[in-house]
């Protein structure tokens, strides 16, 4: 296959993934509906029992809905293995895209050398991540969150960010690079859905927690939640460590010379690790356990996504300038006095 | 887990203090508790990572002087505010400085005693099983008919292999407890910060940074005066410097002539020639970005590149005033090129020009000059001319990227206006009112280099590394106590039973043993069913083989 070929595979692999994971979306949202009519039938069925006067007609009213539950039962049943399954099938297809990018490149590499594939790697990941847990941790409940979140992004990514394949700039040619950036983005992908995790937690204490719950709510119980979402911030947050305070500085060292040098893209790497040790240790501390530890893992989420994506638009001094065009190889400090390389007269 | 203000409060003084009466003391011992509490690392944590926010946004004096001082000159009124608080070098201001050093202070605060208190716990008995295991959140109870002594007799096999610590001396219960690495894993974590930080510092005080400009040809000899600019750490004295010199002999670039990234570089790589010291043998390098010399403890980087025109200026008198390659400066990706030319010294009249370098210059369809190409295919060059004073003569020192036209005199062309001279290599043109001439020889490449020592970078990393390790282990790491407790039926008490949980008709049942498993984990929030159904499944299964008739 030509590049040419590997990359008009790639774009349509992820025109594919994004119009699966919409469909995803409709049927998992499908699947709540239908869930949410269970839950309302019943109380309806209640109230038709007390209601009939005569123990016949309350029988008979029972016995319509109660057949009618089986069968939407069963249909949420379909519809949640329907989902379960296209949204592998997309998570496929992003593979793809991905494949095709470093494919289209030429010399082939890994497909991160800007926004674009920085982006679709992210949620990439998002989707495995949640994948990967969804038995573990029961979080099929999630699936309309997570697969908004990745449609939303892939269509911004697509429509806003896409940019043609080239080669790697010289600076992000090195395999700390693909040690760096898989470490960085599998973190991300981890972070978010944990954080997704959180925003549900706070919603939920909100509507007045587990005790206003709806019947038949799939949403777990706040424990279940803030639990679930530790353990996905636990197992990020060491990957976060490991990318951005072990890897990243040997990487900035060989490239730059300074294994760290206060550039905004590391600023924010460092705050955002920073806020999620604020958050590990918000756990522990009395009165700081459950909603404002969620809070907390929301301002992580939001200063890890305006790292990734904001820093690059709103900052001219990064050296991560792989946003826009390649910065200039260097642009010397002007030098008071400093002697040059001219020969004066 | 172990949260700091859990320690016994007060010490032997507490008695006697009389009421309403705060010491200095008990201030002080007020105040370090407040420091140390968890609550405390927590905002303060909170408040570094506001503190660092600021830096990304205004420049900072340490990543881009350049930046600091276009900034300054764009805002006049707030540049003095934003220099008193110390938003141009946020890093090393004494507000950031401040807050890092007393979470530094509330770490050590934190970490000694949690020390202490872990190396009792590290000789300290599992605690015995409490009253009532029932009371714990986790715990089962069931009958069987094995013996109490071959229940806990199991329990002790199995805890034993699951690599618990057991209770010496117990009857009639088992107390067992993992996990001791944990708290060990924290501490390590949070020791590691300060190594971290200590490696930092030490960079920071005893290493240097320094930028240079070197011609192809060109050689930098490895000391202070030799450096573009220069910014070595507080105790970074003049005799560190690591005494090698290199020459750059060539300098290559693969410019990519197609594509999405068409005109725009790849595979920089300057051919050096260093000696480690002056008497020492010659060396080799090729020099490329992310792959920097090492010489002694000094690195060399490449990182980046750009021409200078060569060019020589002849006075009134015939006289050479100036002559050799001139840095230009980058202005952008096109590699459209700034610098400035000096003839303090020609006669009649001193001779400035600044202007640009087109790598390959073209005119476009609008009739504008451009480049359309970074590497010189069709270099030219277009220079304002300057006369009368450049104000090199007052003493003050300039850059040399900068023409200080402020008292000089613009050379007037035929038009009337300021005269500009474009030249391509090899073209001299003659300046009007017998002022001399210009030529423009050709181009000559450089590159810049950063020259860096770095003591204390393993240390830092070393540092992190562990911090990790550390990291994982507090995190992974479940503490968990487990007791198991075996009661022959006929033996209990009426009342004590486990609350009748499995117990159910038959607890009057004579000839069986009530066994009691109760778990905890002292992380908290860990789901420990499996824990239970493992254990449980343990004791009801001796070699392999079931033996239980029973169900729970
Ligand atoms: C330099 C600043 C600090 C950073 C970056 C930091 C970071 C962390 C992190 C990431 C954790 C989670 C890992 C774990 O659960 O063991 C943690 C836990 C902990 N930290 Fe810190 N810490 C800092 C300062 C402090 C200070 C000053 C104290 C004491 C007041 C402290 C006390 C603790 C305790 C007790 C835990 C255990 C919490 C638990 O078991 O869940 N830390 N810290």
């Amino acid at each position: 296959m030509t590049d040419a070929a590997w990359e008009t595979l790639s774009n349509q692999a992820i025109g594919a993934a994004g119009v699966v994971y919409f469909i995803a979306l409709l049927v998992t949202l499908a699947e709540w509906a239908s869930l949410r009519q269970v839950a309302t039938t019943e109380p309806a069925v209640a109230g038709a029992g007390a209601a009939g006067e005569a123990g016949g007609v309350a029988v008979a009213t029972r016995q319509g809905p109660e057949g009618g539950d089986d069968a939407t039962a069963r249909r949420t049943d379909f519809l949640g293995r329907l989902g379960v399954l296209l949204t592998v099938l997309a998570c496929a297809a992003h593979l793809v895209a991905l494949l095709g990018r470093g494919m289209a490149a030429d010399p082939n590499r890994v497909p991160w050398g800007n926004m674009y594939e920085f982006t679709i790697s992210g949620t990439f990941v998002v989707t495995l991540i949640y994948l990967v847990l969804m038995r573990r941790y029961a979080l099929q409940w999630m699936a309309p969150l997570v697969l908004t979140f990745v449609t939303a992004t892939l269509m911004v990514a697509v429509i806003w960010l896409h940019d043609e394949v080239a080669p790697l700039t010289e600076a992000l040619n090195s395999y700390w690079l693909v040690i760096h950036v898989v470490s960085a983005v599998i973190a991300t992908g981890a972070f978010t859905v944990a954080g997704l995790l959180s925003i549900v937690y706070l919603v939920k204490l909100r509507r007045g927690g587990d005790a206003a719950a709806r019947p038949g709510s799939r949403v777990p119980p706040l424990a279940v939640l803030d639990r679930v979402s530790y353990r996905i911030h636990a197992f990020a947050f060491p990957v976060w460590t490991f990318a951005v305070l072990i890897t990243g500085p040997i990487w900035a060292h060989e490239a730059w010379s300074r294994y760290w040098n206060w550039d905004p893209k590391e600023v924010w790497a460092f705050i955002t690790w920073v806020v999620y040790a604020a958050y590990l240790h918000a756990r522990a501390t009395a009165g700081w356990k459950g909603r404002n530890a969620a809070i907390l893992a929301c301002v992580g989420m939001a200063t890890l996504w305006f790292n990734f994506i904001g820093i690059n638009y709103f900052s001219s001094t990064s050296q991560h300038s792989y946003a826009g065009a390649e910065a200039p190889a260097a642009v010397a400090d002007v030098v008071p006095g400093g002697p040059s390389g001219s020969a004066g007269g | 887990m172990t949260d700091v203000r859990e320690r016994p409060a007060a010490g032997p003084g507490a008695g006697d203090r009389r009421p309403g009466e705060l010491g200095a003391r008990e201030l002080g011992r007020w105040t370090w508790r407040q420091l140390t509490s968890m609550r405390t690392a927590l905002v303060l944590l909170l408040l570094l990572a506001l503190a660092a926010v600021p830096g990304s946004v205004v420049p900072q004096e340490g990543v881009d002087a350049l930046a600091v001082s276009r900034w300054k000159a764009d805002h006049p009124t707030l540049a003095p505010v934003y220099e008193r608080l110390g938003l141009f070098s946020v890093y090393d201001s004494a507000w950031f400085s401040a807050i890092y050093l007393l979470l530094m202070v509330s770490l050590v605060g934190c970490i000694i005693p949690r020390t202490l208190v872990y190396a009792r716990a590290m000789r300290a008995q599992p605690p015995a099983a409490p009253r009532n295991l029932s009371r714990l959140p986790d715990h089962r109870s069931y009958r069987t008919d094995l013996d109490a002594d071959e229940v806990l007799d199991r329990a002790r096999a199995a805890l034993r292999g699951r690599r618990y610590r057991l209770r010496r001396d117990q009857d009639g219960a088992v107390s067992a407890e993992k996990g001791y690495l944990r708290e060990a894993g924290n501490l390590l974590f949070h020791v590691s910060l300060l190594v971290v930080l200590a490696g930092f510092a030490w960079g920071s005080l005893f290493g240097y940074q320094g930028g240079v400009i070197v011609l192809q040809g060109g050689t930098f000899v490895n000391t202070a005066a030799a450096y573009d600019d220069l910014d070595p750490g507080s105790q970074f004295g003049p005799e560190d410097f690591d005494p090698f010199d290199f020459t750059v002999d060539d300098f290559d670039i693969t410019w990519l002539t197609s594509g999405p990234a068409y005109g725009t570089a790849r595979e920089f790589s300057a051919a050096l020639r260093y000696r480690e010291s002056p008497g020492a043998p010659e060396r080799t390098y090729d020099l490329r970005v992310n792959h920097p010399l090492t010489v002694d403890s000094t690195d060399v980087f490449l990182i980046g590149h750009g021409y200078a025109p060569v060019i020589t200026v002849r006075d009134g008198r015939g006289e050479v005033v100036y002559d050799g390659p001139t840095v230009f400066l980058p202005q952008d990706q096109t590699f459209l090129s700034y610098g400035v030319v000096k003839a303090p010294s020609a006669q009649p009249g001193q001779i400035g020009l600044d202007g640009v370098l087109f790598p390959t210059f073209e005119m476009n369809a609008d009739g504008d000059p451009v480049t359309v190409f970074p590497s010189p295919e069709n270099p030219l060059v277009s220079m304002n001319v300057w006369t009368g004073d450049l104000g090199l003569d007052d003493g003050v020192a300039q850059s040399v990227y900068v023409l200080d036209t402020d008292a000089a005199t613009p050379v007037e062309g035929p038009d009337g206006r300021q005269l500009r001279i474009d030249l391509r290599p090899g073209e001299t043109e003659q300046l009007p009112d017998g002022l001399g001439s210009v030529t423009f020889e050709g181009v000559q490449p450089w590159v810049r280099v950063q020259v860096s020592k770095t003591p204390g970078k393993e240390l830092a990393l070393a540092g992190v590394v562990l911090a990790l390790v550390g990291l994982l282990g507090s995190l992974f790491i479940r503490p968990r106590r487990i007791w198991v407790r075996a009661v022959p039926v006929a033996a209990a008490p009426a009342g004590a039973g486990p609350d009748g949980d499995d117990v159910g008709a038959d607890g009057d049942q004579v000839g069986g043993t009530m066994v009691e498993v109760g778990v905890l984990d002292r992380s908290g929030g860990a789901d420990l069913t499996d824990v239970l159904d493992e254990i449980v499944a343990d004791l009801r299964t001796a070699a392999g083989r079931p033996t239980e008739e029973e169900t729970a």
